[in-house]
Order: C-alpha cells, then structure tokens, then sequence
C-alpha cells in the first residue's frame, strides 16, 4: 500500500508490504542506516526514533502506520546551525564507545529535555531504560544528557 | 589523577583525554556497520536452526521453501558436504558442522539456509523447510554427560568414546597436597560461573562477496580478528589467501562474542561462491543468543591451605567445564582452560596445583573470553571468592587477610606457583588507597550496628591480578600463529601521518589512541595520525583485538614502529642542521641541536626532506613496518570494595557503592580508560546479578531474547567511583598494560563478596551467580536468619 512519511523534514512516498517494518524503510526505504537492529523483540532500543516527537522503537512498528507521521532520525538531529547539543554532548563526555546504540540513545536524550529542560540522573535514567548500551556503563550517557541539557538550556536562554 | 604527559595537548600524546575521533560520524549516524553495507545485486540469507537439543535428522524437505516467491536457493548440511563444507576446525582444534549433515546437537545449531532476494522472502522460506527430527535425549549438564553409561554426543568423531572433550591440569601435585596435609587451616569454595553471553548490540554478520570470474572474495564480516579469520578462511575454504579480503567495518560491540568464525559466516561464503552473487547474513538476536559464543559455565572447587594466621601455603582447584557440542573455545592452543593458572592471584605462595576436565553437552558451543583474557575472569573469581571464604572461615578480616598474603612490591618480576611471572605492582597501596575511599572502618562499624538492629550491610572486597596481552610467541598461538601484532606508519610529505594497524576497534577508541601513541614517540599531532584498521589489504598481519591484546601487543608495535620513524627524522634532522646525528635531541614537537635549542626542525620539516633532500645513502621515504613480538605478557591489577544494603525479608539487595581502584600502567587516554572501566564494572554487575544463560531438562535454551536473558539498563546499573595508581609495566615500550576486560574480571567476585559478607554471621559462605534475590533468600531462610 502506498504510505507517505515525513522522514526528517522530507515526505518519503512509497508502495509498502503492510508487513513491512518502520526500521527496514528508514533503512532500506530512505536509505538512513544511522537508525540500528539490535533484537526482535523491542527490547534493545536501538531501533528508536522519534514519531511526532515521542520515541518509538521503530522495529515494532510498522511502516504503515507511520503513514502521515513525521518521523526524526538521527540524520535528523543536526541543524544548519550544527550538532544538536546532544550529539556534541555525547562526544565530549564520552558518551558512546562503539556506537551502536547512540543513535538511539541520543535521541531519546534529545526528547527528554525537550520535556525537562533539567533532568535529574534519576530521571535521565528512567528515561533511558528502555534503551541498552554494553559499552558504557551509562554513566558518561547521563552525564550527556544533563550536559545537553544546561547546554540547551543556556543557549534558549541567549536567544 | 596521574599526570603522565610529556606533550603539549596540541600534540595530545600519551596521557591527554583527546575527544575521540571515531565520535563524528558516530553521532551523526554515519557509521558504517555490517548490516549497513548495501552491493548491486545482493541477495539475503536466512538460516534455519534446530528446534530441539538433540535430534537425528532423517529427512530435510525444501519444497515449500524453494517455491517462496524471492528464493534462489535452499541450502542444506548436503550440498555442503559436497564441497567438502558440511564440518569445520575450531579453534580449539576440535571440528564443528557447519549445517548439520548427522544430527543436532544442541538448541539452535544450524541446520539449512535460505538465500533470497529480501531478507522477508529469506526469513518465509526458513520457516517452510521442513526437517525430519528423531529425537534423542538431551544432555544438558556436564555432571551427566561424564557419568557411566551416558549417551555419546560425538559420534561422529573418530576414537571419541566418551563425552569428554579435554583434560588439563599444571602445577606441583605432590608439593600442593604435601602442604595440605601439613597445613592447620583447609577452607573451601565449590561454586558454578555461569554461562552468560557477551551479547554485543549489534549481532554477527557477513556479506560475502566472490567473484566467479577473478576469483576474489572481498568478506565484510563483524570480525574481532580480520587478518586470523583470513588465514583461517583459506584454510577452510581452499581459496588463495591472496584473493581473501576480509573488511571488518565498525563494529557494534565485541567482548569476545566477534573472534570464532560461525556457521553462518562459512555458508553465506559458500552461497556466494556458488550463486555468484554477493549475500548478506545478519544474525537475529535469538540467533545469536543461543548460538554463538558464550562464555564461562566452570564448576569449580577451590580449595586454600593456610596457617592459623591465615598465610597461604597452597592452593588446589578442581573443575569441570561445559563445552557445548564441540570444543570451540578461542583461546592459545598450548591452554586448555585458558590461562586460569592465574588463579593465585595476587598472593605470595609456593604450591598450587589444577585440574580441570570438559565435557560436550547438548549446548551451543564456543567458550569465548568473554570481556576476558582466556579464563581469568573465572579464575580471578575464585580465588577471590576464596579469600572471602578463608576470613570467614578464620576469624581474620578479609582486607586484612589480603594484606597479609600479598605480593610485595619489591619481589616483582614475581615468579608465580603456575609459572607467570608478574612485571610490576603494589597492591598493599592500591587496596589501602580503595578501602580509605571507601571509609572501610566506619563501614565495618556500620555494619556491626546495622547487624544488632537486624539490618543486612555487606563489604565486599575484590583484588585481582590480571594476565593479558598473549603474547610471546614462545608460548602463545591460536591454530598455530603466533600471537604476534603489527603496526605500519607512513609519514607524507607535509608531515600527515597514516597508520595501519593488525588490531581492531570495536568501541575501544583505537583510531584516536593509537595515533596519541604515535603523536608521543613523532611528535606529530594526532590530529594529523589517520589510523587504518580492520581491511586485512590494507593493513599488516595480526592476531586482532581480544584478550585486552591491542595495546599490550599492537600499541607496543605502534610505539615501536613510530620510535623507528623518529629515528630516521633525526637522522633527516642532522642532515637539514649540519650535525652529528648523535647530536640531535628530539623534543615533543621538533629535533634540535643538543646545547642549541633555537638551531631546530620540525619533524614536519624532516618528513618534507625525506622525499625532497636525504643524506646521501638514505634511502627515501618516510615509513616503516614492526611486528612485535612481546616478551610477557602484562599484568594490570585493581582493588575493588563493594558496599550493599540486602532487605532480609525479600533477599533483594541494592549496591550503595562501587569503589574501583584499577592500575593499568600508564593511561594513554585517561577518559577512554575511564569509559572501559564503566563498561567492565557493568558487565561484572550483570553477571554478579542477572546476566545468565540456563537451559531446561530437554536443552532449550531459556535466556534467547532480552526479555528473558537479563542485561542491566541504566535503572539497575549502579553508579561507580574511581581511583587510580600507575605502576608502568616494565617491558611494555610505554609502560601500559590494558584495561578493556579488567573490571568484568576484578567485579563479580567484589559484588558477591559483598552479598556474601551481609550474610556471613549468619554462616552463609556460598551464593552461586547470579546473585538472585530467591537465592538470597533462600541463603537466609536455610541459615535460619
């Protein structure tokens, strides 16, 4: 059937199987391989994206009823203004180590201080519980995420 | 911290915490992953795997399958066996089936594959091939599969009449049980390590690409080991190693689960080969849980010989370990249990002695080192669990007893009971520094308190001693290469610098450390180091990245090969300055004159000169290759204290602290050090608390997806405190050790120390891992708390 997603600012039209999964076209469909697989059973949270907004883990999704959606990426983060804080945060406090799941993780950071412009490490952790990392310990994580956080919020403050 | 640097952070060598520049195209989702990749005309493979644990197969119908509208090909043990592919050598020079041609041997062992044009149409077809299976009785425990009158698992094998897959053992019998008899204190532990697997985020996979016309195969495969993997891939497969190009891409997490080669990777091969298309396989995260490489699973009885005042005189071990179906552990061909010998630990005694057996069972194999150096983690455990035994036991407090026992700083190089020998430590001062972080006395206090109110604290402690880095080829090798690595380096003309490394990331950071380590011993700034690794035509030989090896081994090349550089820059140098080469200094950034600083050149302007004015003789260019043969391995160590709150009634039990002291030796990046430790601390906490692979009766596997196979999220991950000391390995060429698996091993024997000692006044002295809070529990009921 054909859907139409609104894949980080772009309308993506195209004739889907309705089996299809929302990871496999943000992969294979629009060709945005920042997005991973890590299970079958939405418990790694690799595969999150942000629909309208809110984190989604896309591998139990399906694309269809992405259909009319607008759906963020991590190809989706970066503005011409330049790294979204969270994607600079995560670097500089060493947030990620093989990478795998910082897609992910970053854009859940990203949806939670939208929400709580000062997240607690209690808060930040809950937020990310749905969302396993095996490198980090999730320390570093949290740190950038609250780092983002004040970094957003200073410059919301500047603007 | 330490201030180890001798640059300025413009130059960012050894000791700076230069960003990583992996991070850039990681946070903006440009990695390129396995399951990334994309070729004209690729095609997908799906395998089909066993159902049950133990099953003769009569029958495979791949009607259904075949006619799935996108299927090429269905292909079974058969057509393998045809081309001489239906088995293939381990690691441990045992054979495995690649696609079963006889009879399963364990819960998801690979049966047939289907190759398609889309991984959907792939995944339809498997589920349509229809395998004729006579059952047979599992065997699911290693106690049963050694007993009388057991079933055989390996038939197939030719003079295998038993289900024992190895013996080992080292040591001084005679002189261990001579000061058993002559000791006044025997404390025991018998415990089980569970099998738990490293389960990195992103599972195996491979796209097989070989030409039928030129006869290249260019293998993209999540490898820990590109360069073995290509050797062994010729071997294997009979293909020229010359045309085997093995890229291993970014890899989403290894800990040892990425170093055998699988089934998968060998038919996905194959399927190429024949259908003459390239072919995808990425494993499902089911599929990897249940087969691929686990890690531990050692029951293990220790036994420690001491004194009245608790001095060590002897240590016994006894075990048995649970190989699964074939013998596939990844470890040095000469160590059948790895190098569990390390097992005294961090203690001066004379006599140790070790037994260890393993035996097939109806389980997945390949006893990988999981986020471990072969073993030790095992090892590490228990003679740490041991230590805890033997205060309990004798009345002596367990810090106080490792204080005792200890490896003096003066007596390194240390001459172990098993045979290593130890380069550098001083673990008096690392455990005084931890238990003064932590405030043990007011602890212990604490806990005396809490106990007369009813309440449950426990501290436990962990110090342990590592050996990592195999190794010199003297002793260590894998399928017979010798655990060698390599480092090439070659400076362009305007002074950028490349290297080429036989190791491979796989989160670690390499591509920013192993530049610093250049930028160190050059002077050229690792921001102009680019670091090539993991594409077996592109950079030199080497036994890859495991076993905390990558810079013990490959970061000691890289040092040497850049030490062998600068040397030629100053030679370049003296020639540019008109003096002696003997004269020249070499400072962080430039050579100079010795006695005249200002009459100086860049290694910029040497690199310029050795394309554009030598010395006559020289020869031109600016590059060089080292393989690095190391002359022991290193021995990092830590001490880690444990505090834990422990609720009676429910047995569950939460970690108030985590202290951890580790001594790597010199850091050459102290925030990836830092970020490793993170990560090790956390996989300990998981072993130590949920992380385990069990089977039922019938062999089927429980803990096949994340929701029944427990890894800590953030929530339950507690927060660490670290502490450092520097005790530079004597031989290394920058005195570093490797740090990678040393918190997974030091960990889980800190955390159920911890259980344990909440619990010890009760006269509990035993709760296998995981920790469980009905374990607990029961631990607390059956001692009548």
């Amino acid at each position: 059937m054909e859907i139409t997603v609104n894949i980080n600012g772009t309308d993506h039209t195209a004739d889907v199987e309705p089996r299809l999964l929302l990871v496999d076209h943000i992969r294979t469909g629009a060709g945005l391989t920042g997005t991973h697989i890590g299970c079958d059973t939405t418990s790694c949270g690799v595969c999150t994206v942000l629909v309208d907004g809110t984190p989604v883990k896309s591998c139990t999704m399906l694309a269809v009823q992405a259909d009319g959606r607008s759906v963020t990426t991590v190809e989706g983060l970066k503005t011409a203004d330049g790294l979204h804080p969270v994607q600079q945060a995560f670097s500089d406090e060493h947030g990620l180590q093989c990478g795998f799941c910082t897609p992910a993780m970053m854009l859940v950071g990203a949806a939670l201080i939208d929400e709580n412009p000062a997240p607690s490490d209690d808060e930040v952790r809950w937020a990310i519980s749905g969302n396993l990392c095996r490198c980090t310990g999730y320390m570093n994580i949290v740190k950038a995420i609250q780092s983002a956080a004040a970094a957003a919020a200073s410059s919301n403050g500047d603007s | 911290m330490t201030d180890t640097t001798t640059t300025p952070p413009e130059i960012g060598g050894i000791g700076h915490s230069v960003k990583r520049v992996e991070d850039a195209r990681l946070i903006e989702g440009q990695g390129n992953f396995l399951d990334d990749i994309v070729l004209p005309g690729m095609l997908h493979m799906a395998l089909v795997r066993s159902p049950v644990a133990h099953a003769r197969i009569n029958g495979i119908d791949t009607e259904a399958a075949t006619a799935v509208d996108g299927v090429l090909a269905v292909v079974t043990g058969e057509l393998m066996d045809q081309h001489g592919l239906a088995w293939m050598p381990t690691l441990s020079g045992d054979t495995q089936a690649v696609l079963a041609t006889d009879k399963v041997r364990y819960q998801g062992q690979e049966v047939a594959a289907v190759i398609a044009t889309d991984p959907y149409a792939a995944a339809d077809g498997a589920e349509l091939v229809d395998v004729d299976y006579e059952m047979l009785d599992a065997i699911t425990t290693p106690q049963q599969s050694l007993a009388d009158g057991a079933a055989l698992i390996r038939d197939e094998k030719e003079g295998q009449t038993d289900n024992l897959a190895y013996t080992w053992e080292t040591g001084d019998e005679a002189a261990t049980d001579a000061a058993f008899a002559a000791a006044d204190r025997v404390v025991s532990l018998t415990t089980h390590y569970p099998r738990s697997h490293p389960s990195p985020l992103e599972t195996c996979g491979i796209v097989a690409d070989v030409n039928s016309v030129t006869g290249q195969a260019t293998i993209y495969m999540t490898s820990q080991a590109p360069h073995a993997h290509r050797t062994l891939f010729a071997l294997v497969a009979g293909l020229p190693e010359q045309n085997i190009r093995i890229v291993s891409p970014d890899i989403g997490g290894g800990f040892g689960n990425k170093v055998p080669i699988y089934p998968g990777y060998v038919v996905a091969t194959a399927a190429s080969l024949l259908i003459g298309q390239p072919v995808k396989w990425v494993e499902t995260r089911t599929g990897n849980l249940i087969s691929t490489g686990f890690g531990r699973d050692y029951y293990m009885t220790g036994e420690l010989a001491l004194t009245n005042e608790g001095r060590i005189q002897a240590m016994r071990v006894d075990m048995l370990s649970d190989q699964g179906a074939f013998y596939s552990d990844a470890q040095p061909t000469r160590y059948r249990a790895g190098l569990f010998h390390v097992c005294t630990g961090s203690y001066d005694f004379p006599h140790a002695h070790i037994k260890c057996r393993g035996a097939f069972t109806n389980k997945a194999p390949g006893g990988v080192a999981y986020r471990c150096s072969f073993r030790i983690t095992e090892a590490s455990y228990l003679i740490e669990r041991l230590m805890q035994t033997a205060a309990d036991e004798l009345g002596i407090d367990p810090a106080e007893l490792r204080l005792r026992n200890f490896i003096q700083p003066e007596q390194f190089p240390y001459e172990t009971a098993t045979g290593f020998v130890y380069d550098s430590g001083d673990y008096p001062t690392a455990l005084r520094k931890a238990l003064d972080a932590a405030g043990y006395d007011e602890l212990r206090a604490e806990q005396a308190a809490a106990r007369a109110e009813g309440r449950l604290v426990g501290i436990g402690i962990a110090h342990f001693t590592e050996a990592v880095g195999a190794g010199p080829a003297h002793t260590y090798d894998i399928a017979g290469l010798k655990m060698i690595d390599s480092a090439e380096l070659r400076v362009h003309p305007t002074g950028k610098a490349i290297l080429k490394l036989g190791v491979k990331t796989q989160g670690q950071g390499h591509e920013t450390t192993f530049a610093q380590i250049v930028a160190e011993e050059t002077g050229i700034p690792a921001t102009d180091i680019k670091v090539i690794h993991g594409d077996t035509d592109d950079t030199p030989y080497g036994l890859g990245t495991y076993a905390s090896r990558s810079t013990p081994v490959g970061g000691a090349a890289t040092a040497m090969v850049a030490r062998k550089i600068a040397d030629k820059a100053r030679h370049i140098a003296a020639h540019l300055l008109e003096a002696a080469p003997e004269d020249i200094e070499r400072d962080a950034d430039k050579f100079h004159v010795a006695g005249s600083p200002d009459q100086a050149v860049s290694i910029q302007d040497a690199a310029f000169a050795a394309y554009t004015n030598l010395p006559e003789g020289m020869e031109y260019g600016l590059e060089d290759v080292t393989y690095y043969n190391p002359p022991n391995l290193t021995f990092p160590y830590g001490s880690y204290v444990v505090v834990v709150d422990v609720d009676p009634e429910t047995g569950v039990w939460k970690v108030r602290r985590m202290v951890a002291l580790d001594d790597c030796g010199v850091r050459i990046n102290p925030m990836i050090v830092e970020g490793q430790i993170h990560g090790g601390l956390t996989e300990g906490f998981a072993m130590s608390s949920m992380q385990w692979i069990t089977f039922d009766d019938d062999g089927n596997c429980i803990g096949s997806n994340f929701m029944d196979y427990l890894v800590p999220t953030a929530w339950e991950t507690p927060r660490f405190e670290l502490l450092e000391t520097v005790t530079p390995s004597p031989h290394h060429p920058i005195g570093a050790k490797g740090i990678g698996e040393s918190a997974t091993v030091g960990s889980p024997a800190a955390f159920v120390n911890a259980v344990v000692d909440a619990l010890a006044h009760l006269g509990v002295r035993n709760i296998d891992m995981p920790v469980l809070p009905d374990r607990v529990w029961e631990a607390i009921d059956s001692a009548g708390g």
